[in-house]
């Protein structure tokens, strides 16, 4: 085994790949291409193990505008206007050093639609932590939530919406899912794809140091004596106030025609972006490691090609608007340098100082990668795991409460509060406030869109398929809630190793229930990521696939918020809800969860997305729910609280369609609206009649598990996230 | 009536202050930070954000830019001047209010709707008259540097002046403020700086419309001038 064989192994590529570089090379590759194909090639960017399965999802659809392969998808919203949107993991960063991993992963997710021309418009977060019970967790949560506001309010973006659930599967891989929402003029905005031979190449933005070398240290590590590995940490350090100036610079230079494309730096830096502009584009690009603008001054070739700063941005510029370019630069006090050129070579060379380092064909290295079939295999059994922590025999009192304030139900205002809401002056409603955010867009003349941003790991564990599709659902549901059609999704698809076969397995159905589900529902998925290898040491993750959606709906000021609004107004329960507590919040609080979930009626589902989205728009409700984690019970729990109303439930109906009273009470399931308003049009859409708003109480009726509860008491269970979270002991 | 509303690199609120100016009736414009010619304008709005990345200090770094230099030179004629969360700390950093704005109490940055009470001290001349005849104001705060400081003697004189502009109304102080205190005034009355954000609540639909009071309580001010 020669010294480069040993090298490529460290950088995570196989023999057989290493062979495939050398064949596609004509060659041995030097240090500098060994590095740039070992990133390129790598599951984060080339999508080696699940790129065949994402050919499953559908794409297509009439308000799309840009789809999968551009730096964000963007969906077509009127009057000229398209709005923009991504999600993106950062669990690996955000787990080894939670602030800068997760103010990256928002810097970095920001980025990817303002590439586009859009300004982005709103933020939200999936994250997921171990129990709360740990003080890693605790740890993790902290640093996570102080991350994202320090990036987010910072550089002026609202953080709308999102969510956080707690598991003991994540204790060691917490997961960190940003989505940007942008919107734009989709006539100024801009593709990734280089073009224009002679074209310069510049590079903007802040100066690149050795931040996120990741796997490429290896090969400093070969030149440098031990105890240097120090000087290359590989976690990246965020800068809003640079990115704020970048920001507003690639929008006045898209507004001004400035460029031909533009693209973010994420991971493995110039590397991909180079690569992909020009593989996009069918061109090559030259560049100039010396012209770079670096931290440190001895930094090698490799390391200025693979470095992750943040804040950074290529661009293709006509050569005569260069100086145009460099003018608006510096007006932002953001740094520029023309880096390199389009060529017709179709070959991604790399030179310092003019002396060539590196030369590969753009094709081998991002399209070169061999992309695998997974080797799945079902799991019947339960793998991860059970904790008794709710007493046997508990009342159904004592168990509501104890839903309540189990940290992944009980409101997460503790987290939101520490995020800027409202900058923009679009925020109609806030998060807590309905189901979905909501955001106005007045310029567009378009009323608004509605954003919202699911997935509950645990139920996807119990059935890959139909958890996969309740995400798809419970998104749908939240944006039905406030009158809004979706129009598009994005996803996030956070699994552990592939090359395992229950994750393989997880991966494989998940994808062909987020692809059945968006079909049966029309909604065209428009971008993505793809975050595998999420294990700690005691196995995979919970398989947690994310999907954002956005819609749109013609009047914001008819959103419904989730609040009882009024007294003596009827409670009805809309469409296919069947409770059951497989995979439920209460199966984990008993220590029973196992595998299985009943298989969700996606086209009934629809139907009442459909019904539930007309009487909003009509303004016929006057408040609108989804069930969902904690059942009926947590679900008219968050009315009475937020309302400060009470309700007299009988959940009687339920019991005649088969379900005991604690399924009734707290079973969990996809389909189900909790509504309030006059009784007739409850009636009129179809509603199954409950119960009736007022009170200072909580009065359910549900066999010998009947009982009333004070709002206080529910109150206090519910807001208790914070003082979870800030507990100093161990 | 014209609005100038400042514009640093690393500013958050300039284009919704700039909007809420406009629905006062009145023009605005956006000035940049290298600006030094105010002359075209009778009422100037310090925004929001966080000027200059705010690595130093909160508005630490701002205060020596060349548009902050002109607006102490408006605020010296009189101009009416109104700083806003990151436009309050650079307006105390500048020396054109007194006091000083500490890490919250709770050391974590806090969003909120908030009720504000107008000053409960004698209101003669100072440019929030208007807005003082409503009992309070619906506002959200957004801030992680917003505990009001001044030692004893300067909060006993500035109640006695009368130069309270604003508390929270009880038990809603956000931040740990001495004495509830969410925004103060000079003592001529013409320069005013709140922590919460009254041009994030000029639109029913987004929640609140109260925060147009301060706005067109300025606007009357410049338009005196």
């Amino acid at each position: 085994m020669t010294v480069e064989t040993a090298k490529h192994r460290e950088l995570g590529l196989t023999d057989a790949e290493y062979e495939l570089i050398v064949e596609q090379l004509g060659r041995e590759p030097n240090d500098v291409e060994l590095a740039m194909f070992s990133l390129l090639w790598s599951e984060h960017c080339a999508y080696k193990h699940s790129r065949k399965l994402l050919r499953r999802l559908p794409t297509e659809g009439e308000r799309v505008v840009m789809g999968p392969g551009e730096n964000a998808g963007a969906v077509d919203v009127g009057n000229g206007y398209a709005v923009a949107f991504k999600v993106e993991s950062h669990n690996h960063p955000s787990a080894v050093e939670p602030f800068q991993g997760a103010a990256t992963g928002v810097g970095g997710i920001l980025r990817d639609v303002f590439a586009l021309g859009a300004r982005p418009i709103a933020i939200l977060d999936s994250l997921r932590f171990g129990e709360l019970d740990s003080v890693r967790s605790r740890h993790l949560l902290d640093g996570a939530v102080r991350g994202i506001g320090h990036y987010g309010n910072s550089i002026g973006v609202p953080t709308v919406g999102g969510e956080i659930y707690f598991e003991a599967p994540y204790e060691h891989n917490c997961l960190v899912n940003a989505m940007c929402v942008g919107l734009a003029k989709t006539g100024k905005m801009v593709r990734a794809a280089a073009a224009g031979v002679g074209n310069a190449v510049v590079l903007m933005g802040a100066s690149t140091g050795r931040d996120g070398i990741g796997g490429a240290s290896v090969l400093a590590s070969a030149e440098l004596g031990d105890g240097d590995d120090a000087k290359r940490p590989t976690v990246q350090i965020g800068d809003p106030f640079e990115e704020s100036k970048l920001l507003e610079c690639c929008l006045e230079l898209l507004g001004k025609g400035l460029l031909v494309s533009l693209q973010d730096l994420g991971a493995a830096g110039l590397t991909s972006s180079a690569g992909e502009m020009a593989s996009a584009g069918g061109v090559g690009i030259d560049l100039d490691v010396a012209r770079v603008s670096l931290r440190e001054a001895d930094m090698e070739p490799f390391e200025i090609m693979v470095s992750e700063s943040q804040e950074r941005m290529l661009a293709v510029v006509e050569p005569a608007r260069v100086s145009e370019v460099l003018a608006v630069c510096e007006k932002w006090q953001t740094g520029a340098a023309e880096i390199g050129t389009v060529t017709d070579s179709s070959l991604i060379r790399v030179l310092r100082d003019g002396e060539l380092v590196g030369e590969m064909p753009v094709e081998a290295l991002v399209d070169g990668c061999p992309l695998y079939d997974l080797e799945p295999a079902a799991s019947e059994v339960w793998i991860y795991g059970n904790r008794r922590t709710l007493e046997e025999g508990a009342s159904a009192e004592d168990t509501l409460l104890a839903l309540l304030a189990s940290p992944s139900i009980a409101s997460k205002r503790w987290a939101f509060e520490q995020y800027d809401c409202v900058v923009g002056s679009r925020t109609v409603r806030r998060p807590e406030a309905a189901d979905a955010a909501v955001l106005q867009i007045p310029e567009a003349q378009i009323g608004a869109i509605a954003v919202s941003i699911d997935g509950n790991g645990r139920r996807v564990a119990c059935d890959p398929y139909a958890g996969t599709v309740e995400a798809v659902l419970e998104c749908a549901q939240n944006l039905a809630c406030v009158g809004a059609e979706p129009l598009g999704l994005t996803n996030c698809l956070n699994f552990g190793n592939p090359e395992k076969p229950v994750p393989a397995w997880q991966l494989d159905q998940a994808v062909s229930g987020l692809a059945d589900a968006c079909e049966q529902l029309g909604v065209p998925v428009v971008g993505g990521n793809v975050s595998l290898y999420n294990e700690g040491p005691e196995g995979p993750i919970y398989p947690t696939p994310v999907v954002g959606m956005v819609g749109e709906l013609p009047d914001p000021a008819k959103a419904c918020g989730s609040a009882f609004v009024n007294e003596g107004e009827t409670i009805g329960l809309l469409g296919p809800f069947e409770p059951s507590l497989a995979g439920s919040e209460l199966a984990k609080l008993r220590g029973e969860l196992d595998m299985g979930l009943p298989q969700p009626d996606v086209a009934a589902a629809a139907t009442a997305c459909a019904a539930a989205r007309d009487a909003v728009r009509a303004g016929k409700l006057s408040s609108a729910h989804d069930v969902s984690d904690g059942g009926l019970a947590c679900a008219l729990a968050e009315c009475a609280i937020a309302g400060s109303i009470g309700c007299r439930v009988d959940l009687q109906p339920l019991r005649e369609r088969g379900c005991s009273p604690e399924e009734a009470l707290f079973g969990e399931g996809p389909g189900g609206f909790l509504l309030s308003g006059a009784r007739d049009e409850l009636e009129a859409i179809g509603a199954t009649l409950i119960g009736e708003t007022g009170g200072d109480a909580i009065e359910l009726a549900a066999g010998d598990r009947s009982f009333t509860v004070g709002i206080d008491s529910v109150e206090g269970a519910w807001l208790s996230l914070g003082s979870q979270a800030e507990h100093d002991g161990a | 009536m014209r609005w100038g509303v400042l514009q640093f690199p690393g500013s958050c609120d300039e284009r919704d202050a700039f909007h809420a100016c406009e629905r006062t009736g009145a023009e605005a414009r956006l000035v940049w930070h290298e600006e030094r010619d105010l002359s075209d304008l009778d009422a100037v709005v310090v925004p929001g954000g966080f000027s200059y990345g705010d690595y130093l200090r909160a508005g630490a770094i701002a205060r020596f830019s060349p548009a902050m230099e002109a607006v102490a030179e408006f605020a010296t004629a009189s101009g009416p001047v109104l700083g806003i969360c990151n436009g309050f700390q650079v307006l105390c950093e500048a020396g054109l209010l007194p006091g000083a704005l500490l890490l919250n109490e709770s050391l974590r940055f806090t969003c909120r709707q908030l009720d504000l009470i107008p000053a409960d001290g004698p209101i003669r001349q100072g440019i929030l008259d208007e807005s003082a005849r409503r009992p309070t104001l619906s506002i959200p705060a957004k801030h992680g540097e917003g505990r009001y400081y001044a030692p004893d003697e300067v909060l006993d004189g500035l109640e006695a002046r009368g130069q309270v502009a604003y508390r929270y109304a009880p038990g809603q102080n956000p931040n740990g403020s001495a004495r509830d205190i969410a925004g103060v005034r000079n003592e001529a009355g013409n320069v005013v700086g709140l922590m919460p954000h009254p041009e994030h609540a000029v639109d029913p639909l987004t929640g609140s419309t109260d925060g147009l009071k301060v706005f067109e309580a300025v606007a009357t001010a410049g338009a005196r001038a």
